[in-house]
């Protein structure tokens, strides 16, 4: 019989292992709290570069996208967030006609975030932003135009 | 150190003077009754503040920082939307009982409340079989929780009650050793007699090993008293949704939770009184000018900064360990703790008869 498992071997065992939890609550006791206070520290808030806030689409200086207007996007979204309108116009060089991006129409209130529509776009036109202060006082100012 | 006997002796001869003997026994006691109820209420609202930011600080957290500076207004607001809650009425409920078990509860902390030794000469009741009225006035606090559990007509508050009542009952007897151990160390039950022999050295310097196994023991068993976690089954929120007061609202719970905060000041206060020399500093033999420059400080400061770091490590012991289950609970106290502080009380007596204290 191991001394830990007599009567006065668990009065010493218990002792030492409660001890032991003391140890860490006393030390998490001492450390620096993790609470963010966050209206006042926003000057010094860090956020997640992989947080998903919001849906943009960049610009280069020219002012063009990488859209194709394939629809990829709208197609992955399980909401129905996004919707896009097209035009077709035809490319005077080799006379083909191609899709043209009209307007990118997404819905900040119906998005998930699930990052879907990110996946599916096969010219990483579209990305998710840190800007997560996205309230407002009137639903339809969520519906948003992404290309310019 | 100041004596506050000369002050009680003077208002009492001034109120002599002035009035008919009987009624200034009644003005008398009023006037006992309103102090003891302002201190009993403010440390209440110490406590609760104290509680929330100490458990903040353990799981790393801030605590109430919003209301008021450092959340300081909290408590009050908590308090007011209390106040301010109804009151109702249970079917079926046991309406005289219902309505009086958190008075009782009340009552019985309060009573132990008046008997902690505030500084020299600061307390309400003191009388030679001090220790032995606060062992029975604590203990009546269990039939407040049972009636509750009782009249509440609802199947959760009656097993919190019941197990309340095992819990609070079994634990008595190992606190009540612990006590006893001292009190055969100090040889009298008096509450401010035991305190002014710990001017020259505190009881638990003084009856080292036994004084400190009954120390540990005492507050093993003060915190199940208390019911507190790691001991909180009479109110167990993942089994029995809030023990023994789930059917009170409005002032109903909220004199259930200040008398479980003020137990919970009140086990550290007799702690303190009994172990840690209640309002007498530290006493070092040998050390003549360190001695005379602890007496600077103030009586009520010693005991009141005593108590609330043994507070502190009840909190502190409230948020590392989990809940024991009902049938650990009470293998703790039968197998162990009584047989442990039996035996504690004998290496005392023996210490005392052999004269091995100090």
């Amino acid at each position: 019989m191991k001394f830990e498992d007599t009567y006065i071997g668990t009065v010493f065992y218990t002792a030492k292992s409660l001890l032991t939890g003391l140890k860490v609550t006393l030390k998490e006791f001492f450390t620096r709290k993790v609470t963010e206070q966050y209206p006042e520290n926003r000057k010094t808030l860090q956020i997640s570069e992989r947080h998903r806030a919001r849906l943009v689409m960049p610009h280069d200086a020219e002012g063009n996208n990488r859209c194709i207007a394939c629809g990829l996007c709208s197609m992955a979204c399980p909401n129905g967030t996004i919707s896009i309108t097209t035009k077709s116009v035809t490319d005077e060089e080799s006379g083909k006609s191609k899709k043209v991006l009209v307007e990118y129409s997404y819905d900040l209130g119906s998005c998930m975030f699930c990052q879907l529509c990110v996946n599916a776009c096969p010219k990483n036109a579209i990305e998710f932003s840190n800007e997560f202060e996205n309230a407002v006082f009137d639903r339809r100012k969520l519906v948003l135009r992404l290309n310019r | 150190m100041i004596d506050f006997s000369s002050i009680v002796t003077a208002v009492d001869c001034f109120l002599e003077s002035a009035m008919p003997h009987q009624l200034a026994i009644v003005v008398k006691c009023i006037l006992a009754a309103v102090c003891a109820l302002v201190a009993y209420l403010s440390f209440a609202i110490l406590m609760i503040y104290m509680e929330r930011k100490v458990c903040a600080s353990f799981q790393c957290r801030l605590g109430p920082t919003r209301v008021g500076k450092w959340g300081l207004l909290q408590v009050f607001s908590d308090v007011f939307k209390m106040i301010i809650k109804e009151i109702i009425e249970i079917k079926d409920s046991d309406r005289i009982l219902y309505n009086l078990a958190p008075f009782l509860v009340v009552m019985s902390s309060i009573i132990t409340f008046s008997c902690l030794p505030f500084a020299r000469g600061l307390q309400v009741l003191d009388f030679n079989i001090g220790i032995f009225f606060i062992m029975a006035a604590s203990s009546f606090g269990i039939l407040g929780i049972l009636l509750a559990g009782w009249s509440s007509s609802n199947k959760f508050s009656m097993i919190g009650a019941m197990r309340s009542g095992g819990q609070m009952i079994s634990y008595e007897l190992s606190m009540g050793l612990s006590i006893l151990t001292l009190v055969v160390l100090s040889g009298t039950m008096q509450i401010s007699e035991i305190t002014e022999m710990q001017t020259k050295g505190w009881f638990i310097f003084r009856g080292h090993i036994p004084a400190v196994i009954a120390f540990i023991i005492y507050l093993i068993a003060g915190n199940a008293e208390t019911n507190r976690a790691p001991f909180d089954l009479p109110e167990a929120e993942s089994e029995l949704t809030a023990g023994f007061h789930t059917e009170y609202s409005g002032m109903g719970f909220g004199f259930f939770y200040v008398a479980e905060f003020m137990n919970m000041f009140i086990i550290a206060g007799i702690a303190t009184t009994i172990f840690l020399g209640g309002w007498a500093p530290l006493y070092i033999p040998g050390l003549e000018g360190f001695n005379h420059a602890m007496c600077y400080i103030p009586g009520s400061i010693w005991f009141i900064g005593k108590t609330l770091f043994i507070v502190w490590v009840l909190m502190w012991i409230r948020w590392t360990f989990p809940r024991l289950r009902i049938d650990q609970v009470l293998v703790l106290e039968w197998k162990f703790l009584v047989p442990i502080g039996l035996i504690n009380l004998l290496i005392m007596t023996i210490c005392v008869v052999m004269g091995w204290t100090f």
